[in-house]
């Protein structure tokens, strides 16, 4: 059965510099267990895709690497997680700080309730920056990697909510730009808008891949081999636990998988 | 409109008369009326309760120019000729309604801050309760406490003449709408989509800085409503002052002086005023100046509280 995805020929190859990873991870909700034993290292500079059916523990997983995942009670996270090799589990980290290095995007777009301007700025201002002609250097610099700029800078006092979804996810990836984060997690990032502000975006992704490690979860294959330099395929246990079933370059997961499962997944057998 | 045009559809087919053919049904109009009528019967007494302010207040700008009344700083209902000033009314009902509100607003909102951001489930579903509960406590126990338990406080605390002061009225009333205060502001902080505050947090913000910098501010119109009904509460409420704001005539220059507020001076002196005398009509008037007031505060926060439901609905 031909597959028939179009695959971008990559760029550079990836580099193999690893810049988040987990051991042996496993993550619980109370006695439930969300996700069992996985070990996986996301290389630097490059465009990490995790795929699988729904409920596998995707954006569970993807959520690990900025301790959102703190934020609901009861959750008990097992083994490691590391960036740059220091456990971000650890005591003695500071979840703002990591927060500051690890930037997300959600599934809807979610840009405050204020103006255009005040959007950029949040993140810049939380972390002191308090300089008016500071912080329009960054807005201005943070839209313009977001490749928003042309279409906001005359409105940039209006309020977000008026622009489109497209408009509002990019803005909300130029706000996450304005931290300087050096890793940017996509949780769905298309999933809420049309065909073309998707293409928007992951072409946004494509030219920030060049200096940032992007992990993006996506329910849209075609998404994941058009943008992706490596693909992580995960599944369902029968208890419900997501596992890694395959991680590898893209092109390889997509033409020529190792395990039956990830095949039938993708040629649309299940899932 | 579908659903009848439907009905009419059914009609024209003439359907057997069997199961399908329109039925009387008694029970459905009765309740229908009796539904129009109390409706109607609480506009009705609405507007009579309007008319009948109008009616006994106004005939007073007559005998005393509506310039005097407001302005005029003396109040001598029984003197020869009699003179009606209501200055020292409406101070003591600005300065007692300030400090109520520079106390409940704060209290208020962090309180509700910290039942909808901050206490776990557990302690909100307990806590918000007991203090809706405390919303219909009877005003005078409260005058009762602030007579007892706050006036010395307060006298001794400023080295006053008396603890009986607008001071004191003020923090009973803050006490008293801050039930509303905190029920209406937390309403509208919990109705702040969390996608806001999982935006706030990934981006590193505190735990704080997301109270104060994104819910805060994306619930203002809501908070704004809820101060605006506690203010319309403090402007309104009559017992507690009546008790403990201490009853002096002269225009207070500070919130530690005993004083009237408006609606004590209507409450201590509709006894002693004859029915359609002027007295009687000057009551009346600040009657009819309070319901305006409370009316405005209420329609603009019914105003506020409607633009916030509509704000989150893209």
């Amino acid at each position: 059965m031909n597959i028939n995805l179009e695959l971008t020929d990559k760029k550079a190859p990836v580099s193999g510099e690893v810049r988040m990873s987990t051991k042996n991870l496993s993550l619980y909700y109370g006695d439930f267990q969300a996700l069992r034993d996985i070990t996986l290292n996301i290389p630097e500079n490059a465009i990490t895709a995790v795929i699988g059916p729904s409920g596998c523990g995707k954006s569970t997983f993807l959520r690990l690497f900025n301790r959102m995942n703190d934020l609901i009670t009861g959750v008990k996270v097992d083994g490691r997680v590391e960036l740059d090799g220091i456990n971000i589990y650890d005591r003695d980290i500071d979840v703002v700080e990591l927060r500051k290095k690890v930037g997300m995007v959600f599934q809807k777009p979610n840009p405050f309730p204020m103006s255009v301007f005040e959007n950029v700025a949040f993140g810049p201002r939380r972390h002191g920056r308090k300089n008016r002609m500071e912080l329009e250097d960054v807005v201005e610099k943070s839209l313009k990697q977001a490749a928003l700029w042309d279409e906001v800078k005359d409105k940039l006092g209006q309020s977000a909510l008026a622009l489109s979804g497209g408009q509002q996810q990019r803005l909300c990836i130029a706000r996450v730009l304005a931290v300087e984060p050096e890793v940017i997690l996509m949780d769905e990032p298309c999933s809420a808008l049309d065909p073309i502000a998707t293409l928007r975006i992951e072409d946004l992704m494509k030219s920030l891949a060049e200096n940032y490690t992007i992990v993006i979860v996506t329910h849209n294959m075609q998404q994941a081999a058009r943008v992706s330099d490596m693909s992580a395929f995960f599944m369902m246990e029968e208890d419900r636990a997501g596992i890694l079933v395959e991680y590898g370059p893209t092109a390889e997961l997509f033409t020529n998988p190792k395990d039956k499962r990830t095949e039938d997944y993708i040629t649309g057998r299940f899932g | 409109m579908r659903l009848r045009r439907n009905v009419h559809e059914v009609d024209a087919i003439a359907v057997p008369a069997g199961g399908l053919a329109r039925r009387w049904r008694l029970g459905e109009k009765f309740i229908e009326g009796w539904i129009y009528l109390a409706g109607g019967l609480a506009i009705v007494v609405l507007l009579g309760i309007i008319v009948l302010l109008v009616k006994e207040g106004v005939p007073i700008f007559f005998d005393t120019p509506p310039w005097e009344f407001f302005f005029g700083t003396k109040w001598y209902p029984v003197s020869e000729p009699p003179t009606f000033g209501i200055m020292p009314f409406f101070v003591a009902t600005l300065w007692v309604t300030i400090v109520a509100t520079a106390i409940s607003v704060p209290i208020g909102v962090a309180c509700a801050a910290y039942l909808s951001e901050v206490a776990p489930d557990k302690v909100r579903e307990t806590v918000k309760p007991v203090i809706e509960l405390l919303a219909g406590f009877p005003s005078v126990v409260m005058g009762f406490i602030g007579l007892m338990l706050l006036s010395p406080l307060v006298q001794s605390a400023f080295n006053l003449n008396t603890g009986l002061s607008g001071l004191t009225a003020g923090i009973m009333l803050a006490f008293m709408s801050l039930p509303i205060i905190i029920s209406v502001s937390e309403d509208a902080l919990r109705a702040v989509p969390d996608e806001f505050r999982q935006a706030s947090f990934a981006l590193g913000a505190t735990k704080w800085e997301t109270i104060w910098h994104v819910c805060i501010p994306a619930a203002l119109s809501g908070i704004t409503a809820a101060v605006m009904l506690g203010v319309g509460r403090a402007i309104g409420e009559t017992m507690t002052v009546l008790m403990v704001a201490g009853g002096a005539l002269a225009v207070p220059v500070s919130p530690t002086e005993p004083m009237m507020p408006m609606t004590a001076a209507i409450a201590s002196g509709i006894g002693n005023a004859v029915r359609g005398g002027l007295q009687y009509q000057a009551l009346f008037a600040i009657g009819l100046i309070l319901f305006v007031l409370t009316l405005s505060v209420n329609l603009v926060a019914d105003r506020v509280l409607e633009r916030q439901k509509r704000k989150f609905q893209r």
